[in-house]
């Protein structure tokens, strides 16, 4: 396989250094980082709170997303139908059964699954380019089919649903928006450790091995296609999952909250963020998913859009592993200079 | 009967635009391989520009001609500047790299004219053909019919019976090959983008005067002649023309006589898209792009 570029965006170089000290680190990193998200709750506030909520439940989106696009390579353009899908069950179990907020992900979780596992199953023998082309349709239907009138008694049409969503109780002494942020810190804290642990494990090699060659991959005994199906269904677990929080922080769900642009900018997350950083590139991206509009939506409508594609083509261009991979570039360069 | 009969041409009408939008995809992939999602925000752009045309009082037909020289050459420099740089890159970046340019130019014509719906002139005369005694149709629908045929056949021709066609056609099918009997086959590919923009910027002005134009405007479009493109075979210009307007009459007749179809066209093209891809991954006309492992 050859390519103009030296090499493919998602190729991963480094394996994670295995020597006891190394790990020991990382893992302080890691539990450094996980009491730093925790601690945020007490030190952020208010619109501070939702912006890190909204990040948190795109960079769990992200994650996802980045499996399936990084390690497993296949292409999705259509990610935001279940982030939508998670979003509405997730409303719609606050909305007709009272459920606690905090729980909803997981049914969300399981609905998108089943949904992700009904047009996976067919989506998945596409390759490459053709995938892309699918989910892309996948991406432009999803509003229309939100906006219809047939489910209209339970997605609230048009209008959408607003949610109510009751603080923790009294006694932990936390606000609304700080029991939302909690929440969501905790789920993205599960789903940043359970990505991890795929990655680097077997599931890791299978889906690499897929990417890279899949007639080799078979050769050495692994199921391709059960490799793909399950980046896939992760993906879209991490989605749905991501999409009910996103709905829960921002407390309200509509045909046009999961437009058309929502998908391809869970794609833009990925891509600019990194493509094989697992937990790094997500974090990144969603972050500049979140906040440039913020920016650029004031100075004009539509800015984002402009920016996102600028910023797509530049990545592709200079840096295809994405902000991560710069990142990487820099810690290379700096390290470089003074040890070796 | 006499509705059948509204709907089926009706059909057949958005049915030639998707069809005109297929070919531009076909023109474009037969060329480079790329499928080109940026196709619907090109034309969407390009019929803005002949809406710009118009307002500056230009009548409406040199105005459109205008538009699809000016198409033509933004799109070949686009390729060149764009879309050279990755051409050998893999799959992921050229997706990339092609929603990036979507992006770029769905904002820019939000930049440029706003986000405000806008009407576009019909290119022909406002009131409707009586064609049997309790069927008239808009003469626009007609129009644009006869656009279609005439633009499907235009192209034909250019690629049948044409040297640069012939050239064309050669480089699609084998850059090496064509390189070796002197086909300059770079100047071939942006030539390839040129076409697809001009023949785009005709489905643009004659999809605007029924949608009305905003920039948002391209992207139905663009799945329907995406569904059309692979139903007849995304390497058969042919097939996809056929392609486009069996999913127009398909979508007219959905809407017309399914309950709710018309909320769930869309729907209809993304499993359209599937079906065919799962079942026949070639299409209708097309042949099967083999790869080597």
């Amino acid at each position: 396989m050859t390519t103009g570029l030296n090499e493919p965006a998602n190729r991963v170089h480094e394996m994670p250094d295995f020597r006891p000290s190394a790990r020991f680190w990382a893992r302080l990193g890691y539990g450094a980082a996980a009491i730093l998200f925790l601690a945020a709750t007490g030190t952020l506030q208010g619109y501070e709170l939702f912006l890190a909520s909204s990040i948190l439940s795109y960079a769990i989106a992200a994650m996802g997303l980045n499996v399936l696009m990084g390690y497993n390579g296949q292409i999705s353009l259509g990610h935001g139908a279940f982030f939508a899908i998670g979003a509405y069950s997730a409303a719609i179990c606050i909305d007709q059964f009272g459920m606690s907020f905090a729980f909803t992900p997981i049914v969300a979780g399981i609905v998108g699954m089943a949904a992700g596992w009904i047009i996976g199953k067919p989506a998945l023998r596409l390759e490459g380019v053709y995938l892309a082309l699918a989910t892309f349709g996948l991406a432009i239907a999803t509003p229309t089919i939100l906006r219809s009138d047939l489910f209209a008694q339970w997605t609230g049409g048009v209008q959408g649903l607003f949610l109510l969503i009751n603080p923790a109780p009294k006694w932990t002494g936390l606000d609304l928006d700080q029991s939302i942020y909690l929440t969501v810190v905790v789920y993205f804290l599960a789903f940043a450790y359970v990505t991890l642990r795929l990655v680097r494990g077997l599931n890791g090699y299978a889906w690499l091995a897929t990417r890279d060659n899949p007639i080799a991959a078979r050769a050495m005994g692994f199921d391709v296609t059960k490799a793909k199906t399950r980046a896939f269904v992760y993906s879209v677990l991490a989605c749905s999952v991501g999409g009910a929080l996103q709905a829960v922080a921002v407390q309200f769900v509509a045909p046009d909250s999961f437009p058309f642009f929502l998908s391809i900018s869970l794609f833009t997350a990925v891509v600019v963020g990194g493509l094989c950083s697992p937990l790094l590139g997500p974090i990144l991206g969603s972050a500049f998913i979140v906040l440039v509009p913020n920016v650029t939506e004031e100075v004009w409508q539509g800015g984002s859009w402009a920016v996102y594609g600028a910023v797509v083509i530049l990545v592709m261009a200079i840096q295809p592993k994405g902000l991560a991979g710069m990142f990487a570039w820099l810690k290379f360069k700096v390290a470089g200079q003074s040890g070796s | 009967m006499t509705f059948f009969l509204e709907q089926l041409i009706i059909g057949l009408s958005s049915g030639g635009i998707y069809a005109i939008m297929a070919l531009a995809l076909v023109v474009i992939y037969k060329s480079t391989g790329h499928v080109n999602l940026a196709q619907g925000e090109l034309a969407v752009f390009s019929t803005f520009i002949a809406w710009t045309l118009v307002q500056m009082g230009v009548p409406i037909w040199p105005a459109i001609l205008l538009t699809m020289i000016v198409s033509f050459i933004g799109a070949v420099i686009l390729e060149r500047v764009v879309i050279r740089p990755f051409d050998e890159a893999d799959d992921l970046v050229i997706v990339a790299v092609f929603v990036g340019l979507f992006l770029g130019i769905h904002s820019l014509a939000g930049a440029i004219w706003n986000y405000e719906v806008k009407p576009f002139p019909s290119a022909f005369s406002d009131g409707s053909v009586q064609i049997v005694s309790d069927l008239s149709i808009r003469a626009h629908t007609l129009g644009s019919l006869l656009t279609t045929c005439v633009v499907l056949a235009a192209t034909w021709f250019f690629f049948r019976y044409t040297r640069l066609g012939l050239a064309l056609r050669a480089s699609a099918d084998n850059h090496e090959s064509s390189r070796l009997v002197g086909i300059n086959v770079s100047f071939m590919l942006a030539l390839g983008w040129g076409l697809a923009a001009a023949i785009g910027a005709i489905a643009g002005v004659m999809i605007a005067p029924v949608t009305f134009l905003d920039p948002s405007m391209g992207l139905a479009p663009l799945i329907f002649a995406l569904a059309g493109a692979l139903l007849g075979g995304i390497t058969s210009p042919f097939g996809a023309a056929l392609g486009g307007l069996i999913v127009g009459v398909l979508e007219a007749m959905i809407s017309a006589y399914v309950p709710y179809g018309i909320e769930f066209r869309e729907l209809i093209a993304l499993l359209l898209i599937l079906s065919v891809l799962l079942v026949k991954p070639a299409g209708l006309f097309g042949e099967l792009v083999t790869r080597r492992v």
